[in-house]
């Protein structure tokens, strides 16, 4: 394996959880609602993913339990902001506050314990291709479904109908529940979606990032996948490639600091977000570009008359 | 099958307007006997140490306020940014500005002493924190960029920055290389209100003036009502020749200059010499404080009280039954939630419906 | 304004009334900077803490706080133990140090002891551990397991005792590899294991065949047994997380202390000092030596036997700094002052260190 192959997948698997929780958290926001719950139900996933492996011994079943794990989870703050019209940016803190704390305590008899590694495909011959055969053809399965989610969600949102009038949702609830669209239940289940991601993303930490659970293992990557959403403008695609450009910078500047260079590692270590801020900003100088793809409903209560 | 349905009401219930935060309560203390129940507790004393105990001794009174005072700074400048639609999400990063900037004179000239020291010191930390929150306001009004990122991302920049800051060039020469500067002199450190009792600090009167100084602009001038206006709809607020651009500016700016004072108090008046990390999540927690305070400064007092009570409840909690500090932040996002619940009743009614009868639920 | 007067009498009565109840049962409060469950330093403090129960039974009780903040909530919460009436205080992380002097200038009747600091009261005793004695053993393994003759290094922060580590594992191994390297990466955490698994990951494609860190959790050593190299555990035995992969680890064992004081409280024979101590007082242990040939084996317990017998300090000269000044004379030994206060690397180190 060359370096510019072991880099390319190091930056994989860390660009892999931020994709697949901003993925979810994307679709949510395309239907209006923000939850910036990500790093409590992505914490859930990560706990619930490496319990139930641990028990049945299979990382497969493991890391279905964390989707549900996540998906249950996300119910909570649906139940919140969505009946009970509670304001959206405290839930979404408070499942957060919520979820650090409760995964600790579930996790506390599985601290110290070696986890079950969710083992890689390696497809003979295909894996030898030079410089993205390992890449492509050699990874673990949450990553192929990371790529697959990624198509899945652009084509769910831009080429069906179903997409298309949770889109509307989220640009105008009013005018969407006037023509007969069933806002509460859409957001619902967009809800969901995102929490399923969210604790998919969750395992992926807990049972291929790093095998292992401590508590708060997610150190603040369900931020950084709410921030993602924002830098992609709402678009698939651009996570993808956001997700892959956090995670390229992240490790690159650990490789410049094993290197030597001398410069202080804070200022490496903060290279990724200054890098984010810049992005941003050329991205969101095209006005119309940006103001097109947000949703405008994001954040507002949206209450039925009838 | 029943479901809930919510319907808005005409106007907000005052009735439930005073009545929410009792339900929110009863409900908690409901939750919270279960749930110490389940842990195998006795349940009143868990809930007596949560609620009663952190309130019977002078200290902890005291502690009470130490801990409130940043949530209810924070929180307060931060409402001015919520109810004109600007999301800063990064009062964190303000804060640690605030603290750094207002440490500059006791830390690189720390001979310089007097009277004079505090003010500057407060100034200069209301102006750092000023100063970094310009960045997304700049960002957002210049380039239309995303404050909500960018004020996030700069949380990080800032939590980097001090810790190099702190390491390096201001780290205390005489101190064992350890990441801490110079102890503040005498003259830098903000002083106890009652130093008799305890170590509640002027910080907190600050936060009690703040709060008082903005709910005035904010309820009685022409400002506020700008900031109202505009932040329910930018078009009205167009209309009525309101700038978008100026307010998002002067938004951030009072709320970073909040955020840097509380950055500043807490250094000078709680621990006494900058660190490596100098809050424990402040600025996000006072989200949180300005979300239960319902965007109203004197509300937020309240919250900021109720907050920090439930960390030092948590405390006790853990130190009298044992009760594992994990279960104290379960029980804290559960009070959050109730109380959260609780304020719908205020604008919507609240109805259980027979599900017969509803089709609008059906196809998609 | 009488209810507050009320409070007053009963805080004050309570702390008249401490010193009586201590006869019966001693109380120890832990003040924890993690969680136990961290699976490094909070986690080996409480095994501390549990070992101290067993070995005294009912003659102590207990209680500790997890994941207190450095700053302003310290002190809340080391007044908080001394006022439920803990009559000795394990305060577990440096940045506590302020907050220790303060609050035991108020309780003067209560004993604190604070780690790895280095300001002490009448009542504040400093205990620190000498962990980079064992870190000269792993360098001494390392350079005879390496091939390549450069070992990764994950730092947390550069602090002296991080920086003390590093030096010492260079030390250790340019004794038998003269030209033996060790490239530096710094998380600037603590505690986060995906950043820690990247930052092993990044030493081992930049050509390091041994891994060693200073951050707590365990995600290096899963790393390195995926990729088949060795590498050494820190603060914890884990050998679980690398069954073929974990040379030694260096376990932090506080238990001993922790028993050692809570019996001189109790016998009243409790003084404030200022200790540093390692393999020879049980402080430092090092984990089996697993997956090396027998001559590498033993080499690494004769070090470790000297070292124990005081007869071999890692820190002894001559001994070069980085940029090529002399530091120790040839039999000259470095003072603890150097030591805990140490910001320099010495030559072969391959990372600059921040000023």
């Amino acid at each position: 394996m060359t370096m510019f192959e072991a880099i390319l997948l190091t930056v994989a698997t860390a660009a892999t959880p931020l994709l697949i929780a901003a993925l979810g958290e994307l679709v949510v926001e395309r239907s209006g609602v923000l939850n910036l719950g990500v790093e409590g139900m992505m914490v859930m996933g990560a706990v619930t993913g490496f319990a139930v492996a641990q028990y049945t011994g299979s990382a497969w079943l493991g890391m279905f339990a964390a989707i549900l794990a996540g998906a249950a989870f996300s119910l909570l703050f649906g139940f919140l902001t969505l009946t009970l019209i509670t304001n959206q940016v405290a839930t979404g803190l408070a499942l957060t506050l919520l979820g650090l704390g409760a995964s600790a305590m579930i996790g506390e008899s599985f601290v110290g314990l070696p986890g079950i590694r969710m083992n890689s495909f390696y497809i003979q011959g295909l894996t030898d291709i030079p410089y993205v055969g390992r890449f492509l053809f050699g990874q673990d399965p949450i990553f192929y479904i990371s790529i697959l989610l990624t198509i899945g969600v652009a084509w769910f949102l831009f080429r069906t109908r179903a997409g298309l009038t949770l889109r509307a949702v989220g640009d105008n609830h009013t005018s969407a529940h006037a023509l007969g669209v069933p806002v509460v239940r859409i957001r619902y289940l967009a809800v969901i979606f995102g929490g399923a991601c969210a604790g998919l993303a969750g395992a992926q930490l807990s049972l291929v990032y790093v095998p292992q659970w401590v508590e708060n293992m997610t150190s603040g990557r369900g931020w950084i996948a709410l921030a993602l959403v924002v830098f992609a403008s709402w678009r698939p695609w651009r996570i993808l490639a956001g997700a892959y450009l956090f995670g390229a910078v992240t490790i690159g500047q650990l490789h410049a600091q094993a290197l030597g260079i001398g410069v202080p590692s804070q200022f490496m270590s903060s290279l990724p977000y200054l890098a984010t801020i810049v992005v941003l900003v050329l991205i969101s100088r095209n006005k119309r570009l940006t103001l097109m793809n947000t949703p405008t409903s994001l954040g507002k209560p949206f209450v039925p008359d009838r | 099958m029943m479901r809930i349905e919510i319907v808005k009401r005409p106007q907000h219930s005052a009735l439930f307007s005073a009545l929410s935060p009792f339900i929110a309560l009863f409900l908690t203390l409901i939750a919270g006997a279960i749930l110490f129940s389940i842990l195998g507790k006795n349940p009143i004393s868990a809930l007596d140490s949560y609620f009663v105990e952190p309130l019977t001794e002078v200290w902890s009174i005291h502690e009470l306020l130490v801990k409130a005072a940043p949530l209810i700074l924070i929180a307060v400048g931060l409402s001015v940014c919520f109810l004109s639609n600007n999301w800063n999400i990064g009062a964190e990063g303000q804060f640690i500005a605030g603290g750094i900037a207002g440490s500059i004179l006791p830390v690189v000239f720390p001979d310089f002493q007097g009277w004079y020291v505090l003010p500057i010191m407060l100034l200069l930390g209301m102006a750092g924190g000023m100063a970094y929150a310009t960045i997304p306001a700049y960002l957002k009004v210049r380039f239309n960029t995303n404050e909500i990122l960018t004020s996030l991302m700069l949380v990080y920049v800032a939590q980097l920055f001090l810790d190099w800051l702190v390491r390096g060039p201001w780290r205390n020469p005489q101190g064992y290389n350890f990441p801490e500067t110079v102890q503040f002199s005498d003259s830098a450190v903000l002083p106890a209100i009652w130093p008799d009792s305890g170590r509640a600090h002027w910080g907190f009167a600050l936060a009690i003036i703040a709060a008082v100084l903005v709910w005035f602009m904010l309820s009685r001038t022409l400002n506020g009502f700008e900031i109202k206006v505009l932040g329910r709809s930018s078009r009205a607020g167009r209309f009525a020749g309101f700038s978008a651009g100026r307010l998002t500016f002067f938004a951030f700016l009072v709320s970073g200059a909040l955020a840097g004072l509380a950055g500043i108090a807490e250094v000078s008046g709680a621990v006494g010499q900058l660190r490596t990390s100098i809050s424990p999540g402040y600025g996000f927690t006072a989200i949180i404080v300005a979300f239960l305070g319902r965007l109203n400064p004197l509300g937020i007092i309240a919250a900021g009280l109720v907050l920090a009570l439930s960390y030092l409840g948590g405390e006790a909690a853990q130190i009298s039954l044992g009760i594992s500090e994990k279960s104290a932040r379960i029980f804290q996002g559960i009070i959050l939630f109730f109380v959260l619940a609780s304020d719908s009743l205020i604008y919507y009614r609240i109805r259980i419906v027979s599900r017969l009868s509803d089709t609008a639920l059906k196809g998609a | 304004m009488k209810k507050l007067m009320m409070a007053l009498t009963v805080a004050a009565s309570f702390a008249v009334a401490g010193p009586v109840l201590a006869a019966e049962k001693l109380k120890v409060g832990f003040i924890y900077i993690g969680p136990p469950g961290d699976f490094g330093w909070t986690y080996q403090h409480d095994q501390g803490r549990k070992e101290l129960e067993k070995e005294l039974g009912d003659k102590v009780e207990t209680t500790f706080l997890e994941n207190v903040p450095e700053g302003a909530d310290a002190e809340r919460s080391i007044e908080r133990l001394a006022r439920a009436g803990n009559k000795l205080i394990f305060t577990t992380s440096f940045g506590y140090m302020d907050a220790t002097i303060k609050v035991a200038q108020k309780f003067p009747d209560v004993k604190f002891e604070h780690a790895t600091g280095y300001k002490t009261a009448e009542n504040v005793s400093v205990y620190n551990s000498r962990f980079y004695e064992g870190r000269y053993v792993q360098g001494v393994i390392a350079a005879k397991m390496s091939k390549t003759g450069v070992a990764g290094y994950i730092g947390s922060f550069p602090i002296p005792e991080v920086v003390q580590g590093i030096n010492s594992f260079i030390l250790g191994a340019q004794t038998v590899n003269p030209n033996f390297k060790i490239k530096v990466i710094w998380a600037n955490s603590w505690f986060d294991p995906a950043k820690e698994a990247d930052a092993a990951k990044a030493l081992i494609d930049q050509g390091v065949d041994i891994i060693t860190q200073h951050t707590d959790s365990t995600a290096a050593m899963q790393v390195a047994a995926e990729r088949k190299i060795k590498a050494f555990g820190q603060a914890s035995d884990m050998i679980k997380f690398g069954p073929e992969t974990q040379m030694t680890s260096i376990v932090d064992n506080w238990g001993p202390y922790y028993i050692e004081r809570a019996k001189a409280v109790l016998d009243g024979t409790w003084k404030s000092h200022n200790v540093f101590e390692g393999m020879k007082e049980g402080l430092v242990v090092m984990a089996p030596y697993t997956n090396m040939p027998d001559d590498v084996k033993k080499l690494a317990e004769e070090t470790q036997a000297k070292i124990t017998s005081g007869e071999l300090k890692p820190f002894t000269g001559p001994i070069k700094k980085q940029d090529g000044s002399e530091w120790l004379k040839a039999g000259e030994t470095a003072d603890d002052k150097t030591i805990l206060s140490m910001n320099f690397y010495v030559a072969g180190v391959d990372d600059k260190l921040p000023k």
